[in-house]
């Protein structure tokens, strides 16, 4: 009997810590903890490092699906900041009465297709990804990205056979780097900033634009920290920031 | 007696936590869903083949670990188990990179023949085997060396040969060793995350196993995964409880 | 005629042995002294250096390095404590040999056996079930089962019962007397050795320091653990004529012995032991203190340390008359003539 606890220990800790987590200098200026889609990671963390160096906050970051936080938010986990990768999981945790004050969109993403680096197998449009043979891995659709891709797919009329649904869309990125998988549907954001895959733009009117909002949490321990983070967050210099990594502005 | 308590607590509760929690009127319809259905056979059929790898590769390693001795134990000791003690993620990383279309040995069954290894159910079991063979080759290492050499070299002076002696001799009198062993391997195996959804991947009815659908289901349907979690002990807690003293004993 | 040579280092076992076919050997000695080492080097279990010959087959040459695997050899170990295979019947363990042997009648040759010593009712049982006794004899007729050339008994009673131990020898005596091989039986019991056994070989820190019958090799014991079995006291030193030097300077007088490296034996009954200084005859006179009295039957056993430490046999009535008590003072003497002195 517990051997199967321990098992099922096992699985919700590992449920529980699908992301990484980044952490600052000693806090000088109030901790602020972050739940961030993990496809935010590259972007916020030069945000964060901004954020100490500018003494606004010091932020640590808990990165996962954006399932997986919302899971967490529910269950009752503590947070200051939220920022999600769609707007359904804002408001899952919206409804459960969860947050200090009304979200705002910071940023938009769209499709691509992360492809090998040089595009091995020459893939050219969405239609491509239901040719025989093909390795595809798609995310979950229960992972905001994976539900965009399925939206985009049926956009295009194409059916795909995908040889795993990953938990993350990081997983995806991963598989195609690592040269496992030959495509998988990502985020723009993603492709910028990984350098180890070339991607294949998907055109407007098959594509999806991804709103992420951000808001602060009622448990939050610093509200005007918070606050002061999402505002730099919409500001100038980190709306700039999202860019260079991908993201679309507001 | 506070302390063991203390521990028994530890165990309990979250076990608790998921009975009194479980959404009671709808565990026949999770029961019945086919989604729990496809998942369940899944893990069952992955885990038991699992076990049966550990058992055809791990005795005879099992063998060999116990007749060697000085640094060559110490090396293969650790070798075998390292999955133990690593990261199941990490371990499920080392079989991409090994069995991997790019990998070691991946790439070449790729080339010549084409196979390709991960996001299969092969894989799935794999990756299972991996992280519960240890458990295998450690108890019925630990029941070899238990056992009285005199046993064997009683067979030998009566003339019986190596596979006779093995067959006659080591093997029955191994036989509880073997089994809670074999136990404690499938019981790892049903509960592996980290290595399968890396090396194999999720997709229902190929690689979703329980624990994976549960993590899946964490979000969109918790109910679902409440009453996946404990269809999932109740199998165990059959299984276990049925393997009474008696197997663990001595022979 | 059976040649058995085994030389061993590393455990310093330096052993040359000859054992005849229709012989029982026996290998006594105190614990320690090697006997199983041999046992297991002749059965292959261990490497030997040197060479050991089984009825004209080298079984083992370290320095051709030849080597036939114990499981080749034919030979039958019977162990101290039976070693049964628990997980199989009495029938099972007896067939098991033949088995190896690829009999397909191995299990009515078994019950043959079992039914011919009277424990054919025992065939289902499983060896827990067995008294110690009854495992043992199952043991020995799964080993004369397969009929063995040569057949190696390690301390075959030591771990029985002392009640039963009589009854188990006079049935291992009977088998061995039919048994037509090579027989060799180690042991620490002077009892079962002189029991069993055609010829006994003193085996001390691995070497083999006397080797006879029964008979002589207690008449004139080379060792202290020989004479300790035998009773009797047993000194060593240089004879010079009529006395001898011991080693730490003591002299003896003796039966003249020549010269050279003698062993003097005294009887225990031969010592006198007396309040004050005798008067009289003996030259042999020696103060010491008493360490030891010890009651054994109707006699007294004494142990005196001093110039010449010896145990002397005396009445529990002597014991009274003299006060003998633990510590005290003590005169003691004996006849030359009562001594036995031979070469070393």
């Amino acid at each position: 009997m517990t051997k199967a606890v321990v098992a099922m220990l096992a699985v919700v800790v590992v449920a529980g810590c699908g992301g990484s987590t980044w952490t600052g200098y000693e806090p000088l200026y109030p901790p602020l903890t972050i739940f961030a889609a993990s496809s935010l990671q590259p972007a916020f963390d030069k945000i964060g490092q901004k954020a100490i160096s500018q003494h606004i906050a010091t932020p640590s970051f808990n990165y996962a699906g954006t399932q997986t936080l919302t899971a967490q938010l529910l269950q009752g986990g503590p947070g200051d900041v939220f920022a999600s990768a769609d707007a359904a999981h804002m408001t899952s945790v919206d409804s459960a009465d969860l947050l200090a004050g009304p979200s705002r969109i910071f940023a938009h993403n769209k499709l691509e297709i992360a492809v090998g680096n040089g595009n091995p197998k020459g893939i050219q449009t969405l239609a491509d990804l239901s040719r025989a043979g093909l390795v595809v891995v798609l995310a979950d659709p229960s992972v905001p990205a994976g539900k965009y891709g399925q939206q985009a797919l049926s956009k295009a009329h194409v059916t795909v056979k995908p040889a795993s649904l990953e938990l993350q869309v990081t997983g995806v990125l991963n598989k195609v780097a690592l040269g496992e998988a030959d495509a998988g549907i990502v985020y723009v954001s993603d492709i910028v900033t990984s350098g180890k895959v070339d991607g294949v733009a998907i055109p407007d009117d098959q594509n999806i634009v991804a709103d992420y909002p951000i808001a602060v949490l009622k448990s939050t321990q610093n509200q005007a920290a918070a606050n002061a983070f999402i505002n730099f967050v919409l500001s100038g210099e980190g709306q700039g920031i999202l860019k260079a990594s991908g993201f679309l502005g507001v | 007696m506070v302390l063991a308590g203390l521990g028994l607590l530890f165990f309990l509760l979250p076990l608790a936590g998921l009975i009194f929690r479980a959404p009671w009127d709808q565990a026949l319809a999770g029961i019945t869903a086919p989604e729990t259905a496809t998942a369940l056979e899944l893990s069952l059929f992955c885990s038991l083949a699992a076990t049966a790898v550990a058992l055809v590769l791990g005795i005879p390693l099992a063998l060999v670990l116990s007749r060697t001795t000085g640094n060559l134990r110490n090396l293969l000791r650790a070798l075998t188990t390292l999955p133990m003690v690593l990261p199941p993620v990490v371990g499920g990383v080392a079989l991409l990179l090994a069995f991997g279309r790019h990998g070691l040995v991946g790439s070449l069954l790729y080339q010549a023949f084409g196979i390709q290894i991960p996001f299969t159910t092969a894989a799935a079991i794999m990756a299972e085997t991996f992280v519960a063979m240890p458990f295998l080759v450690i108890a019925v290492e630990g029941g070899l060396r238990a056992l009285d050499p005199r046993y064997e070299e009683a067979a030998r002076a009566l003339g019986a040969r190596g596979w006779m002696v093995f067959a006659r001799v080591t093997l029955p009198l191994l036989r509880p060793a073997i089994f809670s062993g074999a136990v404690l391997c499938w019981a790892r195996a049903l509960g592996e995350f980290g290595a399968t959804i890396t090396f194999a991947g999720n997709f229902p009815g190929r690689t979703q196993t329980v624990p994976v659908a549960v993590y899946v289901a964490l979000e969109t349907r918790p109910d679902s995964a409440i009453v996946l979690s404990l269809i999932l002990l109740a199998v165990s807690l059959a299984i276990l409880v049925g393997m009474r003293d008696r197997w663990l004993g001595a022979p | 005629m059976a040649r058995v040579k085994v030389n061993r280092a590393g455990f310093a076992l330096d052993v040359q042995l000859d054992v005849d076919e229709g012989e029982t050997v026996a290998v006594l000695g105190p614990n320690g002294a090697g006997k199983t080492t041999l046992l297991r080097a002749l059965s292959g279990l261990i490497p030997v250096v040197g060479r050991v010959e089984l009825a004209g087959e080298v079984l083992e040459d370290s320095r051709l390095r030849l080597r036939v695997p114990t499981e080749r050899r034919q030979i039958g170990l019977v162990f101290q404590d039976h070693v049964l295979f628990p997980h199989l019947t009495v029938l099972d363990n007896v067939a098991f040999g033949l088995q190896a042997q690829g009999r397909r009648d191995a299990k009515q040759v078994a019950r043959r056996w079992l039914e011919r010593a009277g424990l054919d009712d025992r065939a289902g049982s499983m060896p827990r079930e067995l008294s110690g006794g009854q495992a043992q004899r199952v043991a020995l007729l799964r080993t004369l089962a397969t009929e063995p050339r040569l057949l190696l008994l390690d301390e075959p009673l030591s771990a029985l019962d002392v009640t039963i131990r009589a009854e188990v020898r006079r049935e291992l005596a009977r088998q061995l007397a039919s048994f037509r091989g090579v027989r060799l039986l180690v042991t620490h019991d002077p009892v079962e050795a002189i029991a069993l056994a055609d010829r006994l070989v003193v085996l001390e820190n691995g070497r083999i320091v006397q080797s006879g019958t029964p008979e002589e090799v207690t008449a004139r014991p080379r060792s202290r653990f020989v004479a300790d079995l035998a009773g009797v006291n047993l000194l060593r030193g240089k004879s010079h004529g009529d006395h001898v030097k011991l080693a730490n300077g003591s002299s003896i007088a003796a039966p003249d012995a020549g010269e050279g490296d003698v062993f003097a034996v005294i009887h225990p009954r031969a010592v006198a032991l007396f309040l004050t200084r005798p008067e009289g005859t003996p030259r042999n006179v020696w103060q010491g203190e008493t360490e030891s009295i010890d009651l054994h039957g109707e006699r007294v056993r004494v142990r005196v340390s001093g110039q010449v430490p010896l145990v002397a046999e005396v009445t529990p009535s002597a014991v009274r008359e003299l006060h003998l008590a633990v510590g005290a003072p003590v005169w003691v003497a004996v006849k030359a003539t009562e001594i036995s002195v031979y070469p070393a």
